[in-house]
């Protein structure tokens, strides 16, 4: 499975399980307005973590928080090995 | 050395100094009223001074009139109960009862038909009456702040306005300050903010329960914030809001959770102008000192080196003494606050590396998911309820954007471990069965199947934080 759909998969699978309404997900949409909490990204990165090996945020502490969803997903696409 | 401004006998006092008008603003989500305004006019209309000498839960849903509600009874009151929103309403009995509440100050919504007894109630309004004339006395009014406790009941911690105040500069007073705090002001964290804007007559933006962070951003962008705070989980969700570039703040405020390197980092990076400070406070041991340098943990020089403060590592944890420290514990068979020695012990686990202290987690296991505090004994007892479950440990696990998540290991009564589809069905339908009963904060966002746990000689749960 590609990077891009194991976390889109993670997306509609937390947004799921805490009861929030995914939104339309494309690149540009804003994390924030996307549907899910803090708390949904928390679950989302540490659940990457387990099944991509990596966590980009902790790895690289001086790297820009990613905004939108295109960037989310490529900076673990960059980050995984 | 700054000259506290907490001698002042309550917040109106604050305001009314000097025979100017303060410059400030309370500014909240629909609504702004002038300090000046609040000297000439009162937010509630009637009853106000039925209100003399009572202990008062201020239970308002908007986080504006409590603010308003505030400046009104500080000095009339014998006591004020700050009634956190997120906080459930089972435990309000207890409240009441331990703090002898004997009225309550509400916008009229916040109770749902919860039963006040026979306590007076009275309501709060964004529009102003005019003042009548007041009894000028000024009460030492005792202001109690609830933080989360062992058994999902709240800790209810007394503190003075002094108490309060005590980290707060008379001579911090600037016209062209405006503050804004992520935090609700009936937490340690917000009233911090709160009670900073008051007492120096600046102006206060306050956010709503619930506000989405870019709305959030955004009312801070109009009103001009120069000076705003917030939990590190507060500022990893606004740099990954589009409308973070808003606001051009002068001076930045990190409090509630330990600040990481990498937060420290990207606020820098995105704010180049900014002052970035973070500060260790608690609810029971007060604001203990701010670091500057930018860099995560503290140089071992502010143990010795923080004025008005005695700090001390014992037994690995942080211990606080000073005059911001709250006073005692109200409620049930309430613990010691402090030790002897007038010491507050944080239970906050430091270690020393190259000079400097970084704090490792709490001694207790506490869990802060966010700047919300968790206990792992609590999430335990509703595991531990599930039909299928003999005994469970809650952990905390480290996480790049609320700081920290709640998982858990699970002994089944079934000795026989459930594996692929059915071992995923059954930690599902053990998180379902948490969900039921706790916020979603508080819900181990994994769950392991563990074949054993260890339990002490003494009979205790094992956990790794000793």
């Amino acid at each position: 499975m590609s990077v891009r759909s194991e976390i889109l998969d993670h997306f509609k699978q937390v947004a799921q399980e805490q009861d929030m309404r995914l939104g339309p997900l494309s690149d540009e949409v804003p994390l924030l307005d996307s549907g899910l909490d803090s708390l949904c990204f928390a679950i989302i990165v540490s659940r990457l973590e387990t099944v991509l090996g990596v966590d980009p945020f902790s790895a690289n502490e001086d790297a820009p928080f990613p905004v939108n969803l295109g960037e989310f997903i490529r900076f673990y696409e960059n980050a995984v090995p | 050395m700054r000259t506290p401004c907490h001698s002042l006998p309550s917040l109106r006092d604050a305001l009314d100094v000097g025979g100017t008008l303060p410059p400030g603003y309370l500014i909240g989500a629909e609504q702004r009223t002038a300090l000046g305004d609040l000297l000439q006019g009162s937010a509630i209309a009637r009853g106000v001074e039925n209100l003399r000498g009572r202990s008062a839960l201020i239970a308002s849903t908007d986080p504006f009139l409590v603010a308003l509600a505030l400046i009104e009874l500080d000095g009339l009151a014998r006591r004020l109960t700050l009634y956190p929103p997120d906080l459930a309403l089972e435990h309000l009995p207890y409240v009441m009862g331990y703090a002898e509440v004997d009225a309550v100050v509400s916008d009229g919504s916040f109770l749902s038909g919860a039963s006040i007894g026979a306590a007076q109630h009275a309501i709060c309004t964004p529009a102003l009456v005019p003042r009548v004339h007041v009894n000028q006395e000024r009460l030492p009014t005792e202001w109690i702040l609830l933080t989360s406790g062992t058994t999902g009941r709240p800790k209810m911690v007394l503190h003075t306005l002094s108490s309060l105040a005590g980290a707060i500069g008379a001579n911090e007073s600037h016209a062209e300050v405006t503050w804004g705090t992520f935090y609700d002001i009936r937490r340690y964290g917000g009233l911090q903010i709160y009670l900073r804007a008051v007492l120096t007559r600046s102006s206060l933006l306050l956010t709503r329960p619930q506000e989405p962070v870019a709305n959030f951003l955004q009312r801070a962008g109009e009103a001009g914030v120069t000076h705003i705070s917030g939990t590190p989980s507060h500022w990893r969700r606004a740099l990954m809001s589009p409308e973070a570039n808003r606001i051009a703040p002068r001076y930045i405020r990190l409090s509630g959770e330990i600040a990481d390197q990498a937060i420290l980092n990207s606020l820098r990076s995105f704010y180049p102008d900014a002052e970035i400070s973070h500060a260790f406070a608690t609810t029971e041991a007060g604001v203990a000192f701010d670091v500057r340098d930018a860099l995560s943990g503290f140089p071992a020089s502010m143990l010795t080196g923080t004025s008005g403060v005695d700090l001390k590592v014992a037994g690995a944890t942080l211990r606080v003494r000073s005059s911001r420290t709250a006073e005692r514990y109200l409620g049930e068979n309430p613990p010691a606050l402090k030790d002897p020695e007038g010491f507050v012990d944080t239970g906050d686990v430091l270690e020393l590396r190259a000079g400097r202290y970084q704090f490792q987690g709490r001694r207790d296991g506490v869990i802060n998911v966010g700047g919300l505090k968790v206990h792992p004994e609590e999430i335990e007892a509703v595991l531990n309820r599930h039909p299928r479950v003999r005994l469970s440990l809650v952990k905390t696990k480290k996480n790049p954007i609320t700081g920290a998540l709640v998982i858990a290991d699970v002994l089944l009564k079934d000795p026989s471990t459930p594996e692929g589809e059915k071992a995923r069905a059954l930690q599902q339908t053990i998180k379902q069965f948490c969900r039921a009963s706790l916020a979603p904060h508080k819900v181990p966002a994994a769950i392991s199947f563990v074949p054993a746990l260890a339990i002490s000689e003494t009979g205790k749960l094992v956990r790794g934080h000793g």
